[in-house]
């Protein structure tokens, strides 16, 4: 056996360390600090793409969003979204992940069929819900043949529309977060909780649900990230429409960025959308975290 | 009556999970022309024979799995021996690297849309399939860091020892030692990565603009007759576009389990 110097043993590890990660760190680097980075010197631009023109125009943009009605707008409704669509995932989720905990035959059939919508990619769930909805041949309308409302078509609903396919889609993930957390918590607490006489809604509300609170905690805050950065859904379902009554912060920026070409403004809109995006974390985490450790 | 309770409620709850696949499948089968008749409508395979002779659709599936393909290669061989290290091996920076990636995940594509946009441009990758594989590591990679390095840390560290005992380089350790325990992690990865890349919508909606270059989300968003809507070939390409996901989902439902809430717990 070779004999190697502490220093020497150390001193290899960390040269072929660097080696190791250097790949991945470049590609970080390129694709998504420098990108970012660029984006906020973006924001603080007058750039439209069809005429080439760029010139440096400071905290503009960032002015111009304090004017902008339709920005703040587009701001209030994608908190709507966010809010209620996480309500909702929560509050089905939470029954998915208790039943699924309970041991019954098929289960395995049952967790892997739960799991469906959650690997139907976005586009299609929101084409599948489009046909739902359609306002003569949608499955809704004939089955609540009284309404007969063109869901997608009138404001006021379509941005409910919108929510309901998001819930439709994530429920699964937040179900299979929340059976993990179950999952962790030991089976003695429970059935000591029994033996004192604790009726099963009692070891419920005293019990289960206390100690899942880390699990409820980190779902939520995943969802929320998700939700306030909504797209494709809304975007396939509607379109941002009708009479931009769906249009959420990062489609306005889509919007302004790509169809319109304002570099300049659609990103300063976009970097808006991230600011958000990190103040709810931030927050968030403050209010309730760290439930669990990072490790 | 409690059984009764729980049964009415996993059923509803079933109900609205799965309903709406069927209801696509169901409508995949009909005739486009009486999808609004009442009553049972005559089985047909009608739309699938339609949407089988759309040349852009055909492309978009072979571009989809092209992209996901390249981009799960990629995340997973840059991935794998960067999650090693940080599992593994002490040198500076190695917190902030990990803190750095979960951080990343908290971008909206939208955010970075712009400059990605004129990078692609000055590259001359602007409207090609491969051009999508960079941004999509922006996002993919973070994922394949976190979740790698935590499979890498479930192989025992006495594993890693003996082999550097035995004169190995931590590089050899790597290749010959850890690399060929960690096929679980590989897979459930790779998995996670892959239905990432074949979901993915923004990007692909504003990198591609040549129709036989799309993937098959922006097809299938931009799907369309010159009248009316083809909702019957739109439900027989969305159930072939969720297809594969599904039977990986169905075969693989413990491994992506654990990799979904391995990622999420250790954020």
């Amino acid at each position: 056996m070779r004999r190697v110097g502490r220093g020497a043993w150390l001193g290899r590890e960390r040269v072929q360390s660097v080696l190791l990660v250097a790949p991945a760190v470049a590609t970080l680097v390129l694709v998504a600090l420098f990108p970012i980075v660029a984006a906020i010197w973006l924001s603080l631009q007058r750039k439209i793409l069809l005429f080439g023109e760029q010139s440096f125009v400071g905290w503009d943009n960032y002015l111009l969003l304090l004017s902008d009605t339709r920005f703040h707008a587009a701001l209030g409704r994608t908190f709507y979204f966010a809010l209620v669509s996480v309500a909702l995932e929560l509050l089905l989720g939470l029954p998915l992940a208790l039943l699924l905990h309970r041991a019954f035959p098929g289960r395995g059939l049952l967790r892997a069929l739960v799991l469906i919508p959650w690997a139907i990619p976005t586009v299609v769930s929101a084409r599948m819900w489009a046909w739902l909805f359609h306002p003569e041949l949608g499955l809704v309308n004939r089955l609540l043949p009284w309404l007969s409302v063109n869901w997608l078509g009138t404001p006021g609903w379509a941005l409910h529309a919108a929510i309901v396919v998001d819930v439709w889609k994530s429920t699964p993930f937040v179900a299979i977060l929340l059976l993990a957390g179950l999952q962790a918590i030991p089976e003695d607490v429970d059935r000591a909780a029994r033996v004192d006489g604790a009726g099963a809604w009692t070891r419920l509300w005293r019990i289960t649900l206390p100690l899942l609170r880390p699990a409820m905690v980190l779902a939520v805050l995943f969802r929320m990230l998700d939700a306030l950065r909504v797209f494709d859904a809304v975007w396939v379902l509607t379109g941002g429409g009708p009479a931009h009554t769906t249009e959420t912060m990062s489609i306005y920026a889509y919007k302004t960025l790509l169809r319109a070409g304002n570099f300049g403004y659609g990103t300063t809109l976009a970097i808006a959308n991230f600011a958000c995006v990190m103040l709810v974390a931030v927050v968030y985490l403050r209010l309730l975290g760290p439930g669990r450790e990072v490790e | 009556m409690r059984r009764l309770g729980l049964l009415l409620l996993g059923a509803a709850l079933l109900t609205f999970l799965l309903g709406p696949v069927v209801w696509q499948a169901r409508t995949s089968l009909q005739p486009e022309a009486s999808l609004g008749a009442d009553g049972a409508l005559p089985f047909t395979l009608e739309a699938w024979r339609a949407l089988f002779e759309r040349e852009d659709f055909l492309w978009s599936l072979f571009n989809s799995i092209a992209v996901a393909a390249v981009t799960t290669l990629y995340c997973l061989t840059v991935g794998a021996s960067a999650a090693f290290a940080l599992a593994r091996l002490r040198f500076p920076g190695r917190g902030l690297l990990l803190a750095t990636a979960l951080a990343i995940t908290t971008f909206p594509p939208i955010a970075i849309v712009s400059p990605l946009y004129l990078s692609l441009r000055g590259l001359g990758l602007l409207d090609t399939r491969m051009g999508l594989v960079l941004p999509y590591a922006t996002f993919a990679l973070p994922l394949t860091l976190w979740l790698l390095t935590s499979f890498f840390r479930q192989i025992p560290l006495a594993l890693y020892q003996a082999a550097r005992v035995d004169g190995c380089t931590p590089f050899q350790a790597f290749r010959r030692v850890i690399l060929p325990l960690a096929g679980p992690g590989l897979t459930t990865t790779g998995l996670l990565v892959f239905v990432f890349a074949w979901n993915e919508f923004l990007f692909a909606l504003s990198f591609l603009t040549t129709p036989a270059k799309r993937t098959v989300p922006v097809a299938i968003s931009l799907f369309a007759a010159e009248h009316a809507e083809p909702w019957a070939e739109i439900a027989a390409a969305s159930i072939l576009a969720t297809l594969p996901l599904v039977v990986l989902t169905l075969v693989f439902q413990r491994r992506i389990v654990s990799g979904l809430t391995a990622g999420a717990m250790k954020g």
